[in-house]
């Protein structure tokens, strides 16, 4: 008889540790946030500050969409319909800025396209005056930086589920490129756009690092921005508690927009396959999709090239704060990481178990949870009772921790839930305790999904430029912030090298992790 | 003996009754068309499957409600019956005891085991690096080490051709007589049952009817059996 699948009634491990966890990040999701709302005075409304942090949010978040969305339409139909040399590298790059240290983009986009970038030098020599990166225009092209692979990867996705048989009929029935945009291609970004649109929208709402660095002054404030220097300049708890509140109720809203429109997970599985395809071989069609790869190659290499180059020079006498700095970042990422998993692995159990509920709560907790207003919360309620910059380092790890959480159960749920169907009845059979199958079963088993998760929390943790700003005392800094500081203070030769350090790090950090995991293991 | 009491096993709208006696050492087929409910019989024994109603029990001890590792049972299932991360040595080690250090003496024994079942030397092999006969010698080994009073077997050899799973029967049947193990087997094959079985479990039409003989009634099948078979019964 022919086995149907049902679900596991008998359990070799418990998922109660699980939902445990997720109570415990809801808590401090929601508890952090009740700590704000009571602080918030009553009666006074959104001044003219506000509503211009909120427009400002709006306006930057859309136009970070809208120009990453529309650029990412022809870079993913030219690497859908192309194959090349270096293909799957420049997939594998598309990758890279989601563990980028901001601070480490900003200086590399500094490079390029500052006021003494190379993009101005070029424009000198024609007599132009060069661009302003400061502003409106900076955080747009930040935030383009960093979402454009994203949203192409997320179109990618849509392209490649096109089934290879449609491809077939139209070649079949010799539809030509407009036919074949038409027939295929529009209702297929007709579905992928708005979720790729929402996604980065959301991303772009919680700007921090980007606005905190290229934004800045009355006319380009974030809201989260604008939460730091009400705390930082002002300390002002009240004001930064309601426009904690305004943040919220816009990343809360954003997040359920996001979560409604179907998006893949982003993750790029699968996405070298290559179909075969019939069309786009016109000299027209391959002039246009090279000018889109090699453009988009450009917009993402020269960064990292200008912070390998610009840094180089500044490594060999970098200041020992840097250093002290360096080590702070280590153990803030080693503690984060650590608490990861803590958290992630029984959250996967229980929801590879069967209860979704757990997974949902933790989606949207995670997507709307806003560091600022954690930290914010955290400091609120430590402020009576002790001093808050003590726990700098603890806080930190622990709001990046809840920050990683939803990529970490996007990569481990589905293996933790594989590997309980097929493991579950024989570890019943032989009696096994649950804490000999977390250590013999569990663990061995999804090693290259932990060391994945891992990477990415230390990578994310190590170039995380959010909730330090707040508690960080002048003696303790983690290196993004170290970084910003040295460019406040306009040393710009050691930030630039301390940039390369941090860049070198996460880069090593993800890459060292993730092949442990994978190293020596078994399919 | 092994007692079924009245069992009522329920999976959503599927419903399979039982009320017989398997006495120890029996060696039986469990035979019966497709969704019949054969391997839902074996996972009840095995403590899978909770029984709406009705009572295990084996030699006067009811087991009914005890956890599936408690039981005296050890059972092979169609696949998934290693894990691929461990060592053969390692995965027939489980058996002895999963949740702590083997001593000497039990290393000796999964050794031993490994020998009685033709896989000598083959200790430090991961799964993957064994052939599917090989595969069902390892679960066997487990399975004497165990050493478990009943021994269920859900088709583990369905996939491996017909002359490699006759080897198999006969191994188990070996096995099983050298332990005193009682045998129940889920089969597609009238020939594995007369193969090694002298009784056969009939589970059709929502019952586990009780064992009768297997030449007998594969010679004159009942009508849910002759359905099941085809026009011409195989001989």
């Amino acid at each position: 008889m022919a086995r149907s699948a049902q679900p596991v009634i008998l359990r070799p491990v418990a998922s109660w540790p699980g939902t445990c966890a997720a109570l415990g990040v809801a808590l401090l999701v929601l508890g952090t946030l009740v700590a704000v709302a009571l602080r918030a005075e009553e009666g006074r409304g959104l001044g003219a500050a506000e509503w211009s942090a909120l427009r400002f949010t709006l306006l930057q978040a859309s136009l970070s969409a809208l120009f990453s969305v529309a650029l990412a339409v022809p870079v993913a139909r030219a690497l859908a319909r192309r194959r090349f040399f270096g293909r799957r590298a420049l997939i594998t790059l598309l990758g890279a800025p989601f563990i980028l240290p901001v601070i480490v983009a900003i200086l590399g986009l500094l490079a390029v396209f500052g006021r003494s970038g190379w993009v101005s030098d070029g424009l000198a020599l024609f007599g132009l005056a060069p661009i302003q990166i400061y502003g409106l225009h900076g955080v747009v092209i930040a935030h383009v930086f960093f979402n454009l692979p994203l949203a192409t990867r997320l179109i990618l996705q849509g392209w490649q589920e096109i089934p290879a048989e449609r491809f077939r009929l139209a070649a079949q029935l010799n539809a030509g490129p407009r036919a074949m945009w038409q027939l295929l291609e529009v209702p297929m970004l007709r579905q992928v756009l708005p979720g790729a649109a929402a996604v980065v929208f959301a991303i772009c709402l919680s700007s921090f690092a980007v606005a905190l660095t290229l934004g800045g002054g009355p006319k380009a404030t974030t809201l989260e921005l604008a939460i730091y220097q009400a705390f930082h300049f002002d300390f002002d708890l009240g004001r930064a508690a309601m426009l904690s509140g305004v943040q919220l109720v816009l990343t809360v809203a954003a997040a359920l927009l996001a979560l409604r429109v179907p998006v893949g997970d982003g993750f790029g599985a699968g996405l070298d396959r290559a179909v075969a395809r019939w069309d786009g071989v016109g000299r027209w069609a391959r002039t246009i999709d090279g000018f889109w790869i090699g453009l988009a190659t450009l917009f993402l290499m020269l960064p990292l090239l200008a912070v390998v180059a610009a840094g180089a020079p500044g490594l060999l006498d970098l200041p020992t704060s840097v250093w002290r700095a360096t080590w702070v970042s280590v153990q803030v990422a080693a503690l984060s990481t650590l608490l990861l998993l803590w958290v992630a692995l029984p959250m996967s159990v229980s929801i590879g178990l069967g209860h979704h509920k757990t997974g949902e709560v933790a989606g949207i907790l995670g997507l709307a949870a806003s560091p600022l207003v954690i930290g914010t919360g955290l400091f609120v309620l430590v402020y009576p009772v002790a001093d808050p910059f003590v726990f700098a380092v603890p806080v930190t790890a622990l709001v990046n921790m809840v920050m990683a959480l939803p990529f970490a159960l996007r990569i481990l749920v589905p293996r933790v839930r594989q590997v309980l169907q097929q493991n579950s009845r024989l570890a019943l059979a032989l009696n096994m305790s649950a804490p000999t199958f977390w250590r013999r079963v569990l663990l061995p088993r999804c090693r290259a999904q932990i060391g994945f998760a891992a990477g990415l929390t230390a990578a994310l943790s190590l170039g995380d430029l959010g909730v330090i700003a707040l508690f960080a005392d002048p003696e303790v800094a983690t290196l993004p912030l170290q970084v910003y500081r040295l460019m406040g203070a306009y040393r710009m030769e050691a930030a630039q090298g301390a940039a390369l350090v941090l860049f070198v790090l996460s880069m090593g950090a993800f890459w060292l992790l993730d092949r442990g995991g994978r190293w020596h293991a078994e399919a | 003996m092994l007692k079924l009491e009245a069992l009522d096993l329920r999976k959503g709208t599927f419903r399979l009754q039982a009320d017989l006696e398997i006495q120890p050492g029996a060696q039986v087929a469990v035979i019966g068309p497709s969704g019949a409910g054969k391997s839902t019989l074996l996972e009840a024994l095995a403590g899978f499957v909770p029984p709406a109603a009705g009572r295990i029990s084996w030699q006067g001890q009811d087991v009914t409600g005890q956890p599936p590792g408690e039981r005296p049972v050890a059972m092979l299932f169609q696949d998934g019956n290693l894990f691929p991360h461990l060592t053969v040595a390692q995965n027939v080690g489980l058996g002895i005891d999963p949740n702590r250090r083997l001593s000497p003496q039990e290393e000796a024994r999964v050794t031993a085991a490994l020998a009685r079942v033709g896989l000598a030397g083959m200790e430090g092999r991961k799964p993957a690096a064994l052939s599917g006969g090989q595969h069902s010698r390892a679960a066997l080994a487990r399975v004497l080490v165990q050493n478990r009073a009943l021994l269920l077997l859900d088709e583990p050899f369905a996939a491996l051709g017909p002359a490699l799973k006759s080897e198999m029967l006969d191994l188990v049947s070996e096995i099983a007589q050298e332990t005193g193990a009682t045998l129940l087997m889920v089969s597609h094959d009238p020939q594995d049952a007369r193969r090694i079985s002298r009784e056969v479990v009939l589970v059709a039409d929502g019952r586990a009817h009780p064992p009768a003989a297997t030449a007998s009634i594969l010679d004159s099948p009942p009508p849910a059996l002759r359905a099941y078979l085809g026009a011409t019964p195989d001989r």
